[in-house]
């Protein structure tokens, strides 16, 4: 109630907010001076990234425009993310409800599990995988290519769809859906009119960031996915170190920051949960 | 009087029906598939690879001899080498742990009490679309900016200052500067369910800011900071890649594993190495249960 009041009540003193303000201002700094350092260099003539930039030219624009290599990263990136999004949205919103609406025995442990794949390191996720697979899974013909990755990433895109329709169905509570049963609307007709209508901007938050986490992975992305998959944080690696590539690797980031500004303003908009989802 | 309804109700009706009438079945419906997923897949194969530490590589043919031997946890245990990194990483997760929450908690209380809505809309954009930016590229976006001749060293040359160069400290400011977003964002979220008749409440009894924050918004945040906690330390525990970009020669537990598994080919050692992580990220998150944090992800 009180948050969403017009004329906000002055609730610390002035010096509180000028110094809140101020080390805000310096947390946004801090936070964007390497990427414009990165959007800088990027037109940068010089190939070792050296400050201050000795001159200005868009060659590295042109090339990265026509680079195969990036461009075929990119589509295999975005289908590994949009198979990963699809299984946590899937997985994550089904334990959700589960422990929302449901009271049993072992219902801790479901959280616990569900945040496991994200709390241990990426390395011990990833050989634990690279693992299985060598030894189950490549048995059954399961070989690493798209596949393994897109399992690898679900693992731990599942807990950030969990997190944020668990948050939202605790908020709206089961009352609703009762009163729609009590009117005699059944289990799907519920779900469809009354429930998914209400999480369907927590899906949308927890789905952009599955997707964002997804897109940027490479430690567990390493070891589920061969010699033949490669994604675009996997291209990036290979190339950061080449001298003749490396301004190109910048240029492919340059444009990753600013494209990604619509989907999270895009999320904002439609997300009614102000923390724009959560973790 | 209207006409008895003798139609049969639908397939999907008849389904409704069931399910309504049995609560468990619908419950088992819904975790089947998650639980399949994550117990079968992702339990088992750390089960799989917490098994191989028990074993041994042989040392001449390299292949693995099956078996069971506590070897690879002693040695980690006696072995110098092994301690030193572990105790290393664990410090060096636990300051960059420290930091960001030290950083993004005045950040995140003023997005959240101090922000006007419509401003606050637009700070959680610029503070989210960094996390699409690519973790690589921020890590060798510090390294040029920590090199010699980069901006770091540029800034503060005026003031007759150098920076820190590659090493421990710019892995710590790098791991920083890449977990900060996992940070504030559960802090913000906590401190924006706090009421703000709270705060109203304690400055009428004559609190200032400041024992109002320390007193009053401190604890209640408490769970969420937590809830930051396990993403930042558990990225900074296991993390690899930026100590490589920007650590120099420094070696942290990740490295020790990944060096196993791969060039190294000492399957066990490197499943017994992160073994260590585990064992610490679990007791962590027992560890926090109680604080509440798990509901504040």
């Amino acid at each position: 109630m009180g948050n969403e009041s017009e004329g906000r009540p002055v609730i610390l003193s002035r010096g509180a907010r000028t110094a809140l303000a101020a080390v805000m201002a310096l947390g946004l700094a801090f936070v964007y001076v390497p990427l414009l350092v990165v959007l800088i260099s990027s037109f940068n003539t010089d190939r070792t990234f050296g400050w201050p930039p000795s001159g200005f030219t868009v060659d590295w624009w042109q090339r990265a425009w026509h680079n195969e290599g990036a461009r075929e990263a990119l589509l295999t990136s975005v289908k590994a993310g949009l198979g990963a999004t699809a299984i946590a949205l899937v997985l994550g919103s089904m334990a959700a409800f589960a422990v929302a609406r449901y009271q049993f025995f072992g219902r801790e442990v479901v959280s616990i599990l569900v945040v496991l794949p994200i709390a241990l390191p990426g390395i011990v996720t990833g050989i634990a995988l690279s693992n299985a697979i060598t030894t189950s899974l490549e048995p059954l013909g399961v070989e690493f290519g798209l596949f393994t990755v897109i399992v690898g990433h679900a693992t731990f895109c599942v807990v950030l769809v969990f997190n944020n329709v668990l948050a939202r169905l605790r908020r709206t509570g089961g009352s609703l859906e009762e009163a729609s049963m009590d009117l005699g609307a059944g289990v799907f007709t519920t779900f469809r009119h009354v429930t998914f209508p209400a999480v369907r901007s927590a899906l949308v938050a927890g789905a952009l960031l599955a997707f964002a986490l997804s897109f940027d992975e490479i430690i567990v992305t390493t070891f589920t996915a061969g010699a033949s998959v490669q994604t675009l944080p996997l291209w990036i690696f290979s190339n950061l170190a080449r001298p003749n590539q490396a301004p190109i690797v910048n240029v492919v980031a340059a444009v990753l920051i600013l494209l990604s500004v619509v989907p999270v303003w895009l999320s904002q908009r439609i997300s009614s949960d102000t923390a724009g989802g959560r973790l | 009087m209207s006409q008895r309804d003798t139609r049969q109700p639908s397939p999907a009706r008849r389904l409704s029906g069931v399910l309504h009438r049995h609560p468990v079945l619908r419950l088992t419906l819904l975790l089947a598939a998650p639980m399949l997923v994550l117990v079968v897949i992702y339990l088992g194969a750390l089960a799989v690879l917490l098994v191989s530490a028990f074993w041994t590589t042989d040392d001449f043919t390299g292949e693995i001899v099956h078996e069971a031997t506590f070897d690879n946890f002693r040695s980690i245990v006696t072995t110098e080498v092994y301690r030193t990194v572990t105790l290393r990483s664990i410090g060096v997760a636990a300051v960059v742990t420290l930091i960001c929450a030290v950083v993004a908690f005045p950040m995140a209380l003023f997005m959240a009490k101090v922000a006007s809505p419509r401003s606050r809309r637009v700070l959680v954009v610029l503070l989210l679309t960094p996390l699409w930016a690519s973790y690589l590229v921020k890590a060798y976006a510090w390294r040029a900016m920590l090199a010699g001749e980069g901006v770091v060293n540029w800034a503060l040359a005026p003031f007759g200052l150098a920076g820190p160069g590659f090493g421990l400290t710019a892995t710590v400011i790098v791991l920083t500067y890449l977990w900060l977003p996992f940070m504030v964002l559960p802090v913000y979220a906590g401190l924006e369910r706090l009421p703000d008749t709270m705060l109203e409440a304690s400055s009428d009894l004559g609190a200032k800011a400041g024992r109002t924050i320390r007193s009053v918004v401190v604890p209640l945040a408490f769970p969420a900071v937590v809830a930051g906690a396990i993403f930042t330390f558990s990225l900074s525990l296991g993390d690899y890649i930026a100590v490589q970009i920007v650590g120099g020669k420094s070696q942290l537990i990740g490295n020790l594993i990944q060096g196993n598994a791969g060039a190294a080919n000492n399957l066990p050692l490197a499943a017994a190495l992160a073994a260590v992580p585990i064992l610490i990220m679990v007791v962590f998150l027992l560890g926090v249960r109680r604080t509440g944090a798990l509901d504040n992800l």
